[in-house]
């Protein structure tokens, strides 16, 4: 199972979590500006392997965090700073 | 919603035509509603289904005791039953029986099936895909579809799309055998989870898919914990069994929780994906449709409202009962 350590409460179970979905970005090489919306608001990485993403802490101190989880294994393998640059 | 009608009238000649038996048996769905908004829902789901062809009523709780005694219509006090919507051509069959009929159904028309492969590139020449890079080495094509489950995105990245498409991890478990017979399939639209019994007597058991994407196939306590906990509210006399098995799978959910079928924009690539939990049902007029597709090069009227064009043009289905039924 899933375990997450949150800055503020420490170790936790997944379940104490919402996911958030993945970084969202556009495609490199999409110039037009209504393109690049589409590809923003729909379409994902959706990366095998590690992939950066938000987490909300639900069931403990209700703030967001952002790490890195390995999608092959389904285990976080870093946690970038709370607050810091948002991957990528 | 037609087009899953019209895959359901493919499965019923589907067992003679490749000549093989896959227990196809047709048992009955019924989906629980325990609140007025669920019922309301249960009471589209059936008139979308009945303008589509598709025989579903809605019946009273007594209606339901009658078809599964074992129910327990108070819901362990916690979920009470106040009907239900249900479908009587409801049908199983076994997976792995049909993926083996289709393989060698495919085989004896002179197509190959090559196992143990693994897809490691796409061929493009230019802005075209050309063919599939393998770890067999290069396979040519004028058309390359495809046509995998769960592992889409990483394929489709090879041709330089992305795709609205999330892989999920689905788990589900079987308990031994129960000696007595249980009508039909049991969903739940409050606690999303189904259960049937197998050929062999066993009570199978799944619920939805795991909240965070994921590619592994690891299967979890938790899950056993919480579908175990929600489905004995319903079905009181699943408390006395035991699990025997537990497996997980991998699916690829998309935005609008409808499959996505045709041209990705990239010259002679093309895909079928985003058949989440039910793409099973659809198995064969995906194929017939997709085989259409690539013969005539446009889309056939069916499948037509399902291609990837849909998200830019914002006409994204509105259609996630349809994958319920059935």
């Amino acid at each position: 199972m899933l375990w997450i350590t949150c800055p503020t409460c420490g170790r936790r179970p997944v379940e104490e979590y919402s996911f958030g979905g993945e970084l969202r970005g556009v495609r490199e090489g999409i110039t037009d500006p209504i393109a690049r919306d589409i590809d923003y608001a729909w379409m994902y990485d959706n990366i095998e392997g590690v992939t950066v993403e938000r987490w909300f802490h639900r069931a403990g101190c209700r703030r967001w965090l952002t790490l890195r989880r390995d999608t092959t294994t389904d285990s976080v393998v870093a946690y970038p700073l709370p607050g810091g640059p948002r991957g990528r | 919603m037609r087009f899953y009608q019209h895959s359901l009238e493919l499965y019923q000649t589907l067992e003679e035509e490749l000549d093989s038996w896959f227990m196809h048996e047709t048992k009955g769905l019924m989906w629980l509603a325990h609140t007025e908004t669920q019922m309301r829902a249960e009471r589209a789901r059936s008139l979308l289904n009945l303008a589509c062809g598709a025989e579903t009523v809605m019946i009273t709780p007594q209606e339901a005791k009658a078809l599964c005694p074992q129910l327990d219509l108070s819901g362990g006090g916690r979920y009470p039953v106040l009907g239900a919507s249900y479908h009587p051509a409801a049908a199983t069959a076994r997976h792995d029986r049909v993926v083996w009929a289709y393989a060698q159904g495919a085989m004896r028309r002179g197509v190959h099936v090559v196992q143990h492969t693994r897809v490691t590139g796409l061929v493009r020449d230019g802005e075209r895909v050309t063919g599939v890079e393998t770890s067999a080495g290069r396979i040519s094509a004028s058309v390359v579809l495809s046509a995998v489950g769960g592992s889409v995105s990483t394929v489709a990245a090879h041709a330089g799309v992305r795709l609205p498409i999330r892989t999920h991890p689905l788990q589900a478990f079987v308990t031994n055998g129960y000696d007595f017979p249980f009508a039909g399939i049991v969903s739940d639209t409050e606690l999303l989870c189904y259960v049937s019994q197998t050929e062999r007597g066993q009570m199978l058991i799944g619920a939805e898919y795991d909240a965070q994407p994921s590619y592994s196939l690891r299967s979890s306590f938790s899950f056993l914990q919480s579908s175990a906990a929600k489905i004995t509210h319903l079905l009181p006399f699943l408390r006395d069994l035991r699990i025997l098995r537990q497996w997980t799978g991998i699916c690829d959910i998309s935005a609008d929780f409808s499959p996505i079928m045709g041209h990705t924009g990239v010259d002679g690539f093309l895909v079928t994906t985003g058949w989440g939990t039910w793409g099973f049902k659809a198995i064969p007029a995906g194929g017939e449709q997709m085989a259409q597709l690539i013969a005539t090069g446009r889309a056939p009227a069916l499948i037509e409202p399902f291609g990837l064009e849909r998200f830019a043009s914002d006409q994204t289905m509105a259609d996630p009962g349809s994958t319920g039924t059935h």
